[in-house]
């Protein structure tokens, strides 16, 4: 048996709070996969409590969006009870962890974005996203911190290390572009002093990840095609698995709880 | 006999007294006032709220520390109090008592530094062994057992030991 989904009055500024919760809840849960499986106990600690971390963001966000909306759904409705089409995360943060410098480079790229944005977000003009943005720039900043330490680690490592890192640029290096998109939706809520403009922070972006990346003796790829699709519910095959993972419980038990 | 009823500022004291007994679960020598997570008791229509903030956003003991407010109340004849959650202004290590960095010490957990900043986040931290003091420390683990912690080792006295971050 399995229970419906939820539907949801996406007007722009539960969208906007929706698509950064999903972030946090998919990475996440991503970094919660490796729990127990870490190549050494201080690394399981640290992507357990970066997983923490973004759980509580994604809890704070969900109940705003929960609040605003003001349809009766919650934090647990919207994780629990959305279909793979109605998520709205990027596609960069649903990719599978692979191996321990794959997870490294996806959590660096983003991890550069977020402690970024979440410091402009500090400014928002709406008091609850200024809010979240503050608690969330600091722990943002030391997942940064953590995984520039392990870019550099990685590819000024051995060889294998290096190959591994290498290749993980190049594959994930297209999923990065969605960060820096706007659509409609947004663009009045940027205009309104709500939302920042993500593409005002690629300049600085690019220059953080190219410094750590250039150290690691790493390179950037040249491309510059980008993917999208995320942020309106056109996901990778990836998200599906996750999520019937994610959601079994509440789908096996509807409404079961602790 | 006639026993005065106490004054509202009298009861808000009180509720004060009693919600900042409490103690975090993870670190029990610390109480909800000496981190600074205690941030309001007040008194509205005969019952107590109390505002609380979370050191990190993710952090599981919030509602065990909800919890237990809620309890210590009742015990002390204050029922029906509510504990809401205020993120803003983000917590931070600075409204560490000094008192409470005093506790952590002598529980053998490095207190963060005072008056942290994003520079001290980034640059590179000196922390004080809590055993024998030394200063020659290195760091083992940027995480450690709860979210506010690192796990650091002393290379004077050879004692790996808890760090509360600088948040």
């Amino acid at each position: 048996m399995a229970t419906a989904s939820i539907q949801v009055s996406e007007t722009p500024l539960v969208l906007y709070a929706l698509r950064r919760a999903d972030d946090a809840l998919i990475l996440g849960h991503r970094l919660s996969e490796w729990c127990g499986h870490a190549p050494m106990l201080e690394e399981d600690m640290a992507l357990a409590n970066m997983a923490l971390d973004l759980l509580g963001q994604a809890r704070e966000l969900y109940g705003y969006a929960a609040k605003i909306e003001g349809k009766g759904n919650d934090e647990d409705k919207f994780a629990y009870l959305r279909d793979v089409r109605q998520y709205r995360n990027l596609l960069l943060l649903e990719q599978p962890n692979g191996d321990f410098a794959r997870t490294t480079v996806r959590q660096f790229l983003y991890a550069a974005f977020a402690d970024l944005y979440w410091r402009a977000m500090m400014k928002s003009s709406d008091a609850m996203l200024a809010a979240i943005a503050a608690k969330s720039e600091k722990e943002s900043a030391y997942h940064l911190r953590h995984s520039s330490e392990w870019i550099i680690r990685l590819g000024d490592g051995t060889e294998e290390s290096h190959r591994r890192a290498q290749g993980a640029i190049d594959d994930l290096w297209s999923f990065t572009g969605e960060m820096f998109e706007v659509d409609g939706s947004e663009r009045a809520l940027i205009d309104a002093g709500v939302a920042i403009d993500p593409a005002s922070l690629h300049p600085h972006w690019l220059k953080t990840v190219s410094d750590v990346v250039g150290e690691a003796t790493l390179v950037l790829p040249t491309s510059g095609w980008m993917q999208q699709g995320g942020r309106s519910g056109r996901h990778s095959e990836h998200l599906g698995h996750l999520l019937s993972e994610l959601q079994s419980m509440q789908r096996t038990f509807p409404g079961v709880s602790w | 006999m006639v026993t005065a009823m106490p004054s509202q500022d009298e009861l808000r004291q009180r509720a004060w007294d009693i919600a900042s007994g409490v103690v975090d679960p993870e670190i029990p020598v610390l109480t909800i006032a000496d981190l600074g997570v205690l941030r309001d008791v007040a008194i509205n229509d005969g019952c107590v709220e109390v505002a609380i903030t979370p050191t990190y956003s993710g952090c599981p003991a919030m509602n065990m520390i909800t919890l237990e407010i809620e309890l210590a109340l009742e015990r002390e004849g204050f029922p029906n109090s509510k504990v809401r959650t205020v993120l803003s202004p983000a917590w931070t290590t600075d409204w560490m008592s000094e008192d409470g960095r005093r506790k952590l010490r002598e529980y053998g957990v490095a207190p963060p530094r005072a008056a942290s900043s994003r520079r001290a986040l980034f640059g590179i931290e000196q922390v004080a062994c809590p055993q024998c003091g030394s200063e020659d420390t290195e760091v083992l683990s940027e995480f450690g057992s709860t979210a506010c912690k690192a796990l650091w080792r002393c290379k004077s006295c050879r004692e790996p030991f808890d760090y509360f971050k600088c948040h």
